[in-house]
């Protein structure tokens, strides 16, 4: 295969093998030596003191504060995600319509909320639309609303871009079978386009999760707002809690990253019903660099 | 409608977008070295230093940037006294940098390593047979052609990490997120101007910025 990172150095002989020993000794050593000092920092700070640690030890803690926290986070992702999928997929669409008026609107759209930072959105659905509607706006939903359009627009450009990846003949073979405009798209194009982007949807879905972290700022009960902020203001514990909650997050990040790399593989061994250009996403078009749709807050 | 006849809320304005560069400036060039490193580890011949980028990446890409920044201040600071500045805005300043360089570099260190896997093996085979050793393979070979490869990439990444900026604010800086969130507070009735304002400026800095770097892109591209 052409993984150039597995040829960038020979096999080594016996030199190369001393002094690859030698390295990995001098790094081992001086990486234990970073992580004793941090070790050391945070033990003269007494942070390894037992009481900051015990109460992940009671069921109270798990029940009143991670799980509740933990629940908040996975609802509003969930919704976020059902959401954001839903936007990106008309939006995808309605930029790639024939006619004008719907393009354009469609690209403004896009283009707006990929560029404003999600933050400032929620602030102005939590702050400012009370004012405008008369009624009190839900921190859940200011933070849903707020990572279905960032997000939903990053996956609207996915999605777009997976579209004009797919092959020419498949829309072709379609319209000569007589299909309409909106039978291409629904049953040939979106299908194919959404399994060759599925690596970017899910870490875009990783970004989401992640971002669901924001609504600590509007005061959404959510992991990070139960978990660190309200558990160490009862417990004095901010870095044990901090530590605990980040675990959290690596391992719920992680599984889904490794669901998508199952369903990649998955989608990959089905042989000949994915079209060629899954396997490299196509270069996007000039001006939407869109593979850093995987960085997020 | 009076909110930007203020002079005060003109300047809180400035300045909130003065920071969100600073922060921006000083964490894009610590996230660009410390993920050239941490790419440059990952596919060292050397176990321990791939296992620390790998354990770098995974831990701070999976982690919210928000618990990054609350444990920078409320970790760091508060807690194990780490102050950087006597200043207070410019020490919360600071904590803010470390906490969005270190995240920010995980993903420059993925984008980087990617851009190598692009570079195809012939040119690094050629550069063994010659006898080059790791360290010149990737310095005078691969890396210069990985980075024109990842110049849309690192793009993303900086405008991600100007618009990751304002999460600094949750810390008490008092950069443009914050003083939106307190113009609105004040103003009510102008909230959709407020808005406007403030997330035209993002949306005038950063979309031209994403075609500057698309059109970078294109034009570094190597041609093969």
């Amino acid at each position: 295969m052409s993984n150039t990172s597995s040829v960038l150095y020979d096999h080594p002989g016996p030199r190369a093998k001393v002094r690859n020993t030698i390295l990995t000794v001098v790094f081992g050593v001086a990486i234990l030596a970073l992580l004793w000092w941090i070790y050391r920092k945070f033990d003269d700070a007494g942070q390894w003191a037992g009481d900051l640690w015990k109460p992940f030890l009671e069921a109270n803690t798990w029940t009143g504060f991670i799980l509740s926290g933990l629940r908040a986070t996975l609802l509003a992702a969930a919704t976020g995600m059902a959401l954001s999928l839903a936007f990106g997929v008309i939006f995808a669409v309605g930029r790639l319509s024939d006619h004008w008026w719907i393009r354009v609107p469609c690209g403004a759209v896009v283009e707006f909320f990929r560029a404003v930072p999600l933050l400032l959105m929620i602030f102005f659905i939590f702050y400012a639309v009370p004012f405008l509607i008369q009624a009190p706006v839900s921190a859940f939903w200011a933070v849903v609303i707020g990572l279905t359009l960032y997000n939903g627009s990053v996956l609207a450009e996915a999605f777009r871009a997976g579209i004009r990846a797919v092959p020419l003949g498949q829309s072709e073979a379609a319209y000569a079978l007589g299909m309409r405009k909106t039978l291409v798209m629904r049953h040939i194009l979106v299908p194919q386009a959404a399994r060759s982007m599925l690596p970017v949807i899910v870490s875009q879905l990783v970004v989401l999760l992640k971002d669901t972290a924001l609504g600590y700022i509007v005061a959404y009960p959510e992991l990070l707002q139960r978990g660190v902020n309200d558990l160490s203001a009862n417990f004095g514990n901010v870095v044990a809690a901090a530590m605990v909650i980040a675990a959290i997050y690596i391992v719920i990040n992680s599984l889904l990253t490794l669901l998508a790399g199952w369903l990649e593989r998955r989608t990959r061994s089905r042989g000949g019903r994915t079209p060629k250009s899954a396997d490299t996403p196509p270069p996007l078009p000039s001006g939407t660099t869109d593979q850093g749709a995987v960085v997020g807050a | 409608m009076d909110v930007f006849s203020d002079p005060r809320n003109i300047d809180a304005t400035v300045s909130g977008f003065l920071w969100i560069l600073k922060l921006t400036g000083a964490s894009a060039v610590l996230a660009l070295v410390l993920g050239v490193i941490l790419a440059a580890m990952r596919v060292s011949p050397i176990p321990v230093l791939r296992l620390f980028g790998a354990a770098w990446v995974n831990i701070f890409r999976n982690t919210p940037l928000t618990l990054i920044i609350f444990f920078c201040y409320f970790g760091l600071y508060s807690t194990l006294g780490l102050s950087l500045s006597e200043d207070l805005n410019l020490n919360i300043y600071w904590l803010g940098v470390i906490g969005l360089s270190t995240y920010t570099a995980a993903f420059v260190c993925e984008a980087v390593r990617s851009g190598i896997n692009t570079v195809p093996a012939g040119q690094a085979e050629a550069a063994r047979a010659i006898g080059l050793t790791f360290a010149q393979t990737l310095r005078i070979i691969v890396l210069p052609q990985a980075g024109r490869a990842v110049v849309a990439p690192l793009g993303s990444i900086l405008i991600a990490l100007c618009k990751n900026s304002t999460i600094v604010g949750t810390i008490g800086l008092m950069e443009s997120s914050s003083v939106m969130k307190d113009l609105i507070n004040s103003y009510g009735n102008a909230g959709i101007l407020i808005f406007a304002v403030f997330a035209g400026v993002f949306a005038l800095l950063l979309i031209p910025t994403g075609y500057l770097f698309g059109w970078l892109a294109n034009r570094l591209a190597v041609r093969r």
